[in-house]
């Protein structure tokens, strides 16, 4: 394992020091941990909460600020934050509107954000919570844990964000996140994988010629694995079972995120986000807005995710609102 | 120490102190068995969360069975994270509570407590038995030990026999399909591997045998 680390035990501490130092915004609380504006509670105003493992950066840490989270809770790599961390960010964020918990479907951060959500109730905080499940690689049913939470959860939190700023009430902002979700769908693909830290060793095998499709963001095996193919080929593999679980009528409007895994470069992603584009113009849809880059990813995997969100007026609006945070900025 | 038939809080707090030395020994193990249908962070987490509920244990100073289980379940919960944490959090917690403001318990209230911890497991994590989970390896524990008691059996039988049906049930994992947490996300990929939740619930029980009726 080659990283450049102290320790592996630090990697997560030694990397909020180093956001605490490079974004005097932010507020950086170590026991329990969370990142947090540094000018909340914001009066007023719906708070925002997110959290996950580790090793998704800029997510969640980096979406901490003016038109998006209020604060993020970040775990291990790979592993869920915990109830104490979350319930200490809901306090902190609240600021009498109540606090929106956005969480991504799986277990163990359902298990901890369900968690936190009753220890707040019983400090008379009011908590709603909205489980993003876009991950149109999984099959969805009852036999499994359900659709990841993946692409749609960047597009969540900025959206929601905006709005929470705009002042709209807790339940106004729970809808929106709802219906982002509802009208989101992402996919991914792995062309190598990644090496979690404290394991040391690569969290799974892929030959020099091969690559997994429908990979989830901690290496969670996809739906196969095929012989590498060319950007096109990739992009209508990624695309077309997206456009099969939430088919879009002639003239609808898309909003484009070309998402890198941690170790696939920005030139890629142009010639993905290129291919992608010639498959939604074939099927006559408006590509509205677009966001190209490494927003959720699993540490220095090579490979890609596309997330569709179906865009409404107010969504675009919402979307083009101004933000200020480390990951994500403009308008502002 | 015990006698054979009473559990007492440092029987409670040896037991811990064991599971943390039997998860370390095996935390390799389970963070590869994690690799093979999950994130690969199993044996690190608990490692992890039981060397602070060691930590815990010894700065509580507990004087009760409620105490024990409230010290250790928040120090699980706000230190394995992932589903692990709040599931064995919710175990002690639930062990502690019917345990109650006693010292100790008797070989019925102690298999009645550990049967409470194993419930609350199955109610926070909403799995059932053959979905491929702790529980796979827990609930023919708890069967088997009231089984035994059931035949006149000891303490020190029954979590014997708990012992051996945990071990069963995580080699029973293997041929399952899972439908609960990221191993389910393998679908038919997940049959052949070994559950490393139940692999780490069978030395949770495997401790107990070893440290609660010795």
């Amino acid at each position: 394992m080659k990283k450049l680390i102290n320790a592996t035990d630090d990697v997560v501490v030694e990397a909020l020091q180093g956001m605490e130092h490079a974004h005097p915004s932010l507020k950086v609380v170590y026991e329990p941990k969370y990142v947090v504006r540094g000018d909340a509670p914001v009066s007023g105003k719906v708070g925002i909460i997110s959290g996950g493992g580790s090793g998704h950066e800029p997510m969640h840490g980096g979406f901490v600020g003016m038109g998006m989270l209020d604060a993020a809770c970040p775990g291990e790599v790979f592993t869920s934050p915990t109830p104490d961390q979350m319930l200490e960010a809901t306090k902190a964020v609240d600021g009498g509107a109540g606090v929106l918990h956005i969480v991504k479907n799986y277990t163990g951060d359902v298990l901890n954000f369900e968690m936190a959500a009753e220890l707040a109730a019983a400090d008379d905080i009011d908590v709603e919570a909205v489980v993003i499940d876009d991950d149109v690689a999984v099959q969805d049913s009852s036999f499994t844990a359900g659709r990841r939470g993946v692409g749609a959860t960047v597009l969540a939190e900025k959206i929601c964000g905006a709005a929470a700023e705009a002042g709209r009430d807790l339940a106004a902002v729970k809808e929106l996140c709802e219906r982002v979700n509802a009208n989101g769908r992402s996919m991914g693909m792995a062309l190598t994988s990644c090496t979690v830290p404290a394991a040391g060793k690569p969290t799974f095998e892929l030959g020099d010629d091969e690559m997994e499709i429908g990979i989830g963001i901690h290496g969670e095996p996809g739906r196969e694995r095929r012989p590498v193919a060319t950007a096109a080929e990739v992009a209508k593999m990624l695309v077309d079972p997206i456009l099969t679980d939430l088919p879009y009528a002639e003239g609808e409007k898309a909003l484009v995120f070309v998402n890198s895994m941690g170790g696939t470069p920005l030139i890629e992603l142009y010639i993905i986000y290129n291919e992608v584009a010639k498959i939604l113009a074939e099927h006559g849809i408006e590509v509205a807005r677009n966001l190209i880059g490494p927003y959720i990813t699993s540490l220095e995997m090579q490979g890609c995710s596309v997330t569709l969100l179906k865009l409404d007026d107010e969504m675009t609006e919402l979307w083009d609102a101004p933000v200020n945070t480390p990951g994500l900025r403009w308008g502002a | 120490m015990a006698n054979g038939t009473t559990v007492t809080v440092d029987d409670l707090v040896a037991w811990v102190h064991r599971f943390s030395e039997v998860i370390t020994e095996h935390a390799d193990e389970l963070t590869q068995l994690d690799s093979a249908i999950g994130d690969a962070d199993h044996g690190t987490n608990m490692r992890r969360g039981c060397r602070a509920a060691v930590d815990a244990l010894a700065a509580a100073e507990p004087g009760d069975i409620t105490g024990f289980g409230r010290a250790i379940a928040m120090k699980v919960i706000s230190t394995v994270g992932g589903a692990s944490g709040p599931l064995y959090g919710s175990f002690f917690l639930a062990l502690g509570t019917t345990g109650g403001s006693a010292s100790e318990m008797d070989a019925a209230g102690t298999v009645a407590a550990l049967k409470a911890g194993v419930e609350a497991i199955r109610t926070r994590g909403k799995a059932e038995p053959g979905d491929k989970t702790m529980l796979d390896a827990l609930l023919p524990a708890i069967a088997a030990m009231e089984g035994s008691l059931d035949n006149g059996g000891s303490l020190a039988d029954a979590l014997q026999a708990g012992t051996t049906a945990a071990e069963e049930g995580m080699r029973a994992t293997i041929p399952m399909l899972a439908r609960k947490g990221r191993a389910s996300y393998l679908g038919e990929r997940s049959i052949g591997h070994q559950d490393p939740g139940a692999t780490s619930s069978w030395l949770l029980v495997r401790s107990a045998a070893e440290t609660l009726a010795a």
